[in-house]
């Protein structure tokens, strides 16, 4: 086998490279001009960041035409999730046009990862995930979402404009 | 009467010139460290503090209210007296350098001759250079008597670091006391205000271009400023020679290493960019607004100065102990004896 000889190349710096200053020099014109590009901070309060469609966010329960939840407590996203997040109870829907419906439902946001199996899995579109990030609060128990809170998220992001509005009242404030 | 009528009326102008020398000062060192903050997080392209009072300009006031209500600690195995002592021993000897800085022309009312420092003594520079010199043994003292590894491995890089650029500093400020021929800062501010073939003003960092540079440099390191910040470099050390400190205690090494920056700054103004002299402009013939017009020079350059601090601390990166002294050693002493030779040879030869 032929062995290739490779030239080695060692950059020697010129005695004006080798001072630094020019180097320096520019490395200051790089850091000035940064004074005056735009700001990446979000002042998060005060601004808000709006989620690309698509974001999963806090979870809600779906409402039909006339009001009522879509779900129908099959279990499916109980069943689904790898994070053992959701319990309900069903029981006899007081409507006709379904057998069941949940009792009680209630979602451990605490245990919640945030994957959206639960909206992949449900037959009945009734379980979504929205654009709601900041739902942080201050004890366990408050984040132990039930079926109000969960419809009531709903309600909230049903036009996709929570995080515009939410930016409109901080203004009034 | 007339004579104890003029030391009483010296005395108070004494006193009003260190009050407002302190005033003047302490603001500034507040204010450093939030536009040390602001501009940082500028050039990151980042806010940084904005939201006590606007644009976050009670900062400070709110910072230094945290420290002083935070718990005093004292490290258990430490030695107390010399831990309480080091802070206030890097602290003070920087503040006291501000009393001989001239910050404007001198000039006449009432009778009365005003000069625009608080003593214009005659080894200005070495009085400079002794109290600055006293910051390392702050930082040695802090770093040995906090009796942690962290803490003395800084304390002991700083001795090192400190006291061989302080040789460099001293050996480049040769030049220019060679040509002006005195020690004393007015003298050599009086020197630099004129103009060369009339256009050039007569500054130091016109004569000295070298032994500006390496002033600047070495000024850097004596400050323990970035690129040269290695006492308290955080990556290795958690915190330097302060890891131990806490609550105001930290706040005062804090505040000593920008008090040290305002008077390098200052005193690269006065040594090499002719102190309160406005280019082109005759000062003493202007009266009151020569006077005026020169504080405004002064406060220009060496505001200039101060921000070019923090400016190159986010440019360079940290240098190795090792370059270092390096660059200590074999750069810029040598090249600091070569610009004093250069200086002495042009003033014997051709002036």
């Amino acid at each position: 086998m032929k062995v290739k000889k490779v030239k080695r190349v060692t950059i020697k710096p010129n005695l004006w490279d080798s001072l630094y200053i020019p180097a320096i020099l520019s490395g200051l014109k790089v850091t000035f001009g940064h004074l005056f590009k735009k700001h990446i901070t979000l002042e998060y309060p005060d601004e808000k960041w709006f989620p690309p469609p698509g974001h999963r966010g806090a979870i809600r329960l779906n409402r039909d035409e006339l009001g009522r939840e879509k779900c129908v407590a099959c279990e499916m996203c109980a069943t689904a999730c790898p994070a053992h997040a959701i319990s309900m109870q069903g029981g006899a829907a007081p409507w006709d046009d379904r057998e069941k419906y949940p009792v009680w439902y209630k979602i451990d946001m605490l245990r919640c990862i945030l994957c959206g199996m639960c909206q992949e899995a449900c037959p009945e579109d009734a379980i979504e995930l929205t654009e709601i990030y900041d739902f942080a609060d201050y004890s366990r128990e408050s984040l132990i979402w039930d079926k109000e809170r969960l419809l009531k998220n709903y309600d909230l992001t049903k036009d996709g404009n929570y995080y515009k509005r939410e930016l409109e009242e901080n203004k009034k404030r | 009467m007339t004579q104890t009528g003029n030391i009483i009326l010296d005395v108070v102008i004494i006193v009003v010139k260190i009050a407002i020398v302190f005033g003047v000062n302490f603001t500034i060192l507040a204010y450093l460290t939030l536009a040390e903050r602001r501009v940082s997080a500028f050039m990151q392209d980042r806010l940084g503090p904005n939201r006590v009072g606007p644009q976050g300009l009670f900062q400070p006031i709110a910072d230094g209210v945290k420290f002083f209500t935070k718990e005093d600690i004292i490290p258990a195995k430490s030695d107390k007296f010399l831990y309480l002592l080091a802070p206030a021993v890097v602290f003070f000897p920087a503040f006291l350098t501000y009393a001989i800085i001239p910050v404007g022309p001198s000039f006449s009312a009432w009778g009365h001759s005003f000069q625009m420092q608080i003593a214009n003594l005659n080894i200005g520079i070495l009085y400079i250079f002794a109290l600055t010199s006293f910051v390392v043994y702050g930082i040695v003292l802090a770093g040995w008597s906090s009796n942690s590894k962290y803490p003395l491995m800084g304390g002991l890089r700083s001795s090192a670091q400190m006291i061989s650029y302080e040789l460099t500093l001293g050996l480049a400020v040769m030049g220019v006391l060679m040509i002006v021929g005195s020690l004393r800062l007015s003298d050599i501010v009086n020197y630099q205000n004129y103009v060369l073939w009339g256009f050039l003003p007569r500054w130091g960092v016109v004569l000295q271009p070298l032994g500006f540079i390496i002033f600047l440099i070495a000024s850097f390191a004596e400050s323990n400023r970035l690129p040269f910040d290695l006492p308290e470099a955080e990556p290795e050390l958690v915190g330097g020679y302060h890891t131990e400190y806490g609550s105001m205690k930290f706040a005062l090494f804090f505040l000593g290493e920008y008090a040290g920056l305002i008077t390098s700054s200052a005193l690269i103004t006065t040594l090499f960019f002719g102190g309160w002299d406005f280019p082109w402009v005759n000062e003493s013939a202007l009266g009151a607004w020569g006077v005026v017009l020169g504080m405004i020079a002064f406060a220009a350059k060496t505001g200039f100065f101060l921000f070019f601090y923090l400016w190159i601390r986010w440019t360079l990166p940290r240098f190795r102990y090792d370059q270092l002294m390096r660059i200590g050693w074999k750069s810029l002493l040598p090249l600091a004896l070569v610009n004093i030779v250069i200086t002495a040879i042009v003033m014997v030869f051709f002036v």
